[in-house]
């Protein structure tokens, strides 16, 4: 008997080939690749060079996200990509897919969608497996009990090799949340919390496991929300164990094993948590209860606040300064009453169907503010048709908010879809760098509940009013 | 990928921590296809004012910074997207190293594959880098020490594999490639399982 292991240890050993020495790192294996159009054309491109094809292509699995527009008519209509050179990205996409024997989401693909969303929506993303995607919120995946990372567009090269990385271990850091989220904040707010925290390289060096009974009562869209932006920590990855829930949520789905195999499956994935007196590098813990709606005044995940508070003030800090002029605000003033001009709802942290039906339970019978443009954005071409299903669509469209096709959309800068420069998103992404969603753009992360209400009022809003 | 062994140079200072992968090379540059030309768009949003005119003050733009290899960076360098094109861009600009007390995982990983060293230093001289912009330094591979002109000789680490790699110019995936008879053997074992 070894010593008792994490979750994270007993992925790690089941997947070394080659165990890591003082002199040269792991081989690792890696179970699903999920490539997309920006992060793969150089992979392909050294391929072709050395002469190598795919290792085994039938564990990659490619969509297009980034570049692709979200207007319908773009997609479905015949209207050309409006960027040629995003056109140009999705035509290698395909071409190269094809020649190496990968199965892709095409641009009309009715199973298409946000990497991070489809691959958990397919069933292809299970506990225990190792899944690694050039894109760093590949994190996102660890709410199945999977060990997911990012990594560049080298070793996406090296998995489409040899379907292995070379890698050191990297430490563990416990996340204990205790108590229960009150009414009005959910995971969202939980994770800009965690990483207020930490800080956002906090987690560097270490993979989180989210812990405690507030994450066990998350539902899997919840805790995705919280996986996905263990990277806005520095985190490597961010993991949860697998449970009943994890188990309801991927039974039936097409790619999930079934039958015999998934009594088999179920067998090993109960097998997956941390044992009891496990022991991590590190702890944090954080009391859920005490949680009030998030909102980030700055310019990285970090400079994050409760929606009641005050910008805080941070004499002899030059990068803070700057942060808060980039976003027009001085300290001391209030975040609630901050006028808004564009709100975006969607991206692989929140465009899964409960952030749509949260956003929806604010929109209902309401309109959103004169001046406000809001865009709700499907994580995945199968959220729009569930959406659709129940009506979401119409109370959407009903308050003025435009829905659109699914992909990254306005959470980056790359597809048509952009913040004008100078104004105010408040965004249920995951960064709100400078310029990440346009050029000048001022983004407020917060939750799908918190932008739904502040484009109701066009100005931040507490979405406690509102609920 | 071409041997690093030994730098010298003056620096460029960027003194800003947190300095995320989208400042580095804004997303609407990654529709690219290749990975060259990208050294031009490099800090895009620092370096141009919105009409497209170089801002002279920004450090990259300064007479000074011409053949410069080494940028020192404020606290936790390269967080964010893993975007590979930020390395890219840093190496295409002509920079070989980035010294700063924290440099990002994905991004320091990217960077090690595509010749450009992550050199983290301790605060002390990481602080003294910051106060002397333009600083003439040495950085060796092999010892791995960072001389600052004093003649002050810092430690950095450097994980063995990566520095036998850049030392020697090898890339890691012809280092995969001879694993494959354990790589069959571990695929062989699953499929028994
Ligand atoms: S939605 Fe945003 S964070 Fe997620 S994969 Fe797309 S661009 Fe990246």
């Amino acid at each position: 008997m070894g010593p008792p292991l994490t979750l994270f240890e007993k992925l790690w050993r089941a997947h070394e080939v080659v165990p890591e020495t003082a002199d040269t790192p792991a081989v690792l294996y890696i179970d699903l690749h999920l490539i997309h159009e920006v992060t793969s054309p150089q992979a392909f491109t050294v391929l072709r060079e050395r002469g190598l094809r795919l290792r085994r292509p039938e564990r990659t699995f490619a969509t297009m996200d980034h570049s692709t527009p979200t207007r319908t008519a773009q997609i479905f209509g015949g209207a050309p990509i409006a960027l040629d050179a995003a056109a140009r990205q999705v035509r290698e996409l395909e071409r190269n897919c094809a020649d190496m024997g990968v199965e892709l989401l095409g641009l009309r693909d009715a199973r298409r969608g946000i990497v991070h969303i489809i691959g958990p929506e397919l069933g292809l993303t299970q506990p225990g497996k190792t899944v690694v995607c050039g894109d760093s919120h590949t994190s996102t995946h660890g709410a199945l009990g999977a060990l997911a990372f990012g990594i560049g567009t080298t070793e996406v090269g090296h998995v489409f090799a040899t379907q292995c990385l070379l890698q050191r271990k990297p430490r563990t850091l416990a996340v204990n949340v205790r108590g229960a989220l009150p009414k009005g904040v959910g995971a969202k707010d939980l994770i800009l919390a965690i990483i207020g925290k930490i800080g956002v390289a906090g987690g560097t060096g270490h993979v989180i496991e989210y812990r405690g009974e507030t994450i066990r009562a998350l539902d899997m869209d919840g805790r995705m929300t919280v996986c996905n932006m263990a990277i806005e920590a520095g985190a490597r990855a961010g993991m949860i164990a697998p449970d009943e829930t994890t188990f309801n949520y991927l039974a039936g789905r097409p790619r999930a094993p079934q039958g015999e195999a998934w009594e088999a499956a179920l067998e090993r994935w109960r097998q997956l948590p941390s044992a009891a007196d496990a022991r991590f590098d590190r702890e944090v813990d954080i009391d859920a209860a005490a949680l009030e709606p998030m909102v980030t005044y700055g310019t990285n995940p970090g400079m994050v606040m409760p929606i009641g508070a005050t910008i805080p003030e941070r004499c002899d800090d030059q990068a803070f300064a700057k942060s808060l002029a980039y976003m027009g605000f001085t300290p001391g003033e209030p975040i609630r009453e901050q006028p808004v001009n564009v709100v975006f709802i969607g991206s692989c942290t929140n465009g899964r169907l409960s952030d749509l039906r949260a956003a929806a339970t604010v929109l209902r019978g309401r309109k959103i503010a004169a001046g406000v443009q809001m865009l709700v954005v499907p994580g995945s071409q199968q959220v729009k048709r569930d959406a659709e299903a129940e009506g979401l669509d119409r109370i959407f469209i009903e308050a003025g908010a435009e829905w659109r096709e699914s992909g990254c959309s306005m959470c980056l800068g790359m597809n048509g879809d952009l913040v004008p420069s100078g104004h105010y998103a408040v965004s249920t992404s995951n960064r709100n760098f400078e310029g990440r969603q346009g050029v000048g753009a001022r983004t407020l992360l917060a939750s799908p509940l918190t932008a739904a209400a502040s484009a109701v009022r066009g100005r931040v809003t507490d979405p406690r009013e509102l609920l | 990928m071409e041997a690093l062994t030994q730098l010298s140079s003056r620096t460029i200072v960027l003194p800003a921590r947190d300095i995320d992968t989208d400042q580095i090379i804004p997303a609407r540059f990654l529709t690219t296809t290749t990975r060259e030309g990208l050294g031009a768009h490099l800090f895009e949003d620092w370096r141009y004012a919105p009409d497209g005119t170089p801002r002279p003050q920004f450090p990259l733009n300064r007479p000074e910074a011409r053949g410069c290899t080494i940028l020192v960076a404020g606290h936790n360098f390269g967080c964010g997207s893993s975007r590979e094109h930020a390395p890219w861009a840093l190496h295409d600009f002509g920079l070989r190293a980035v010294v700063s007390t924290q440099i990002a995982d994905i991004f320091r990983n990217n960077a090690l594959k595509n010749g450009l060293l992550p050199v983290i230093v301790a605060p002390d001289a990481h602080d003294w880098l910051l106060e002397h912009p333009g600083a003439q330094i040495s950085i060796d591979v092999q010892t791995t020490t960072l001389t600052l002109p004093t003649g002050t000789a810092v430690r950095f680490a450097l994980e063995p594999f990566a520095r036998y790699c850049l030392l020697n110019g090898i890339d890691e995936l012809g280092f995969l490639l001879t694993r494959q008879s354990e790589i069959a053997a571990y695929e062989a074992r699953m499929a028994a399982a």
